[in-house]
């Protein structure tokens, strides 16, 4: 199984989706699908739904991390929603809740960036 | 190896796309213990992070050179070892740090070796300057049968 990323704007969100597998195979896709949306379109925030991601390893975590870096560096904020147990081990092994915005869902992370 | 009831090994090339066939492979491989589905999670992640660190740091991404997966179990543990014939590790201590990357620019996180420490009851790591590496991998099966019996 691969990774398939849905991407929409909505307002001056970038709403990333996922579902699959995200290794360091499929983290190149990712980042330059998301770096074409930011760099191009009105982003000032990012929110990253994983309620569909099966599988994540640190190469996952770097490629969120280095998202996180780009949009903070522009002003902006990320907030990841819809965490399964497993992901969750993997966030807080690595320190990820110390810097990142966490929500339940998509509707609470859109309503903490003032879009609802 | 440990002293093996059951093994099996794989080669293939050092090509991105070869992680999830190495990491599904050993899941599948080990489907018939008794594991918990987080069990398997870990071992699969586990397997991901060995073998990504084998083809990016050991091969610096060539796919004409092999990265070789052996598995194997008795009735008391699990064994998987991750092998190529890269580069080597020149500070193992150093690489073992959380957050440590010799490849930053690659957004690599640094938490390989610390997410496969977590996730197994041991790892070692046999390695040498363009020598090569061996990483390897146990999980006891022994806490399993306990709750079994």
């Amino acid at each position: 199984m691969s990774l398939h990323i849905d991407q929409q704007v909505v307002a001056d969100v970038l709403i990333v989706r996922l579902r699959g597998e995200l290794d360091h195979h499929s983290a190149d896709e990712l980042r330059q699908q998301m770096e074409e949306k930011i760099l191009k379109g009105n982003v000032r925030n990012i929110v990253l739904s994983l309620e569909h991601l099966h599988f994540m390893d640190s190469s996952g975590l770097g490629v969120i991390l280095g998202r996180y870096k780009q949009i903070t560096g522009r002003g902006g904020e990320m907030v990841v929603c819809s965490i399964n147990p497993f992901i969750h081990r993997l966030f807080e092994l690595s320190g990820l809740f110390k810097i990142l915005k966490v929500r339940e869902n998509e509707d609470e992370a859109l309503q903490l960036l003032g879009v609802a | 190896m440990i002293n093996n009831k059951n093994f099996m090994q794989l080669q293939f090339s050092a090509r991105s796309e070869n992680e999830s066939f190495a990491r599904v492979a050993v899941a599948s491989f080990v489907s018939k213990l008794d594991l918990t589905l987080d069990e398997l999670e870990e071992i699969k992640t586990a397997v991901s992070e060995a073998v990504t660190n084998a083809i990016i740091h050991g091969y610096d991404e060539d796919p004409e050179q092999m990265v070789i997966v052996t598995a194997g179990y008795n009735d008391e543990s699990i064994e998987i070892r991750i092998e190529d014939h890269g580069k080597g590790i020149e500070d193992i201590e150093e690489a073992r740090q959380p957050l440590f990357t010799t490849k930053p620019e690659l957004e690599r996180s640094g938490m390989g070796f610390t997410i496969m420490e977590n996730f197994m009851d041991s790892i070692e790591i046999l390695t040498g300057v363009n020598k090569g590496t061996k990483v390897i991998l146990h999980k006891n099966l022994v806490k399993n049968k306990a709750i079994c019996n």
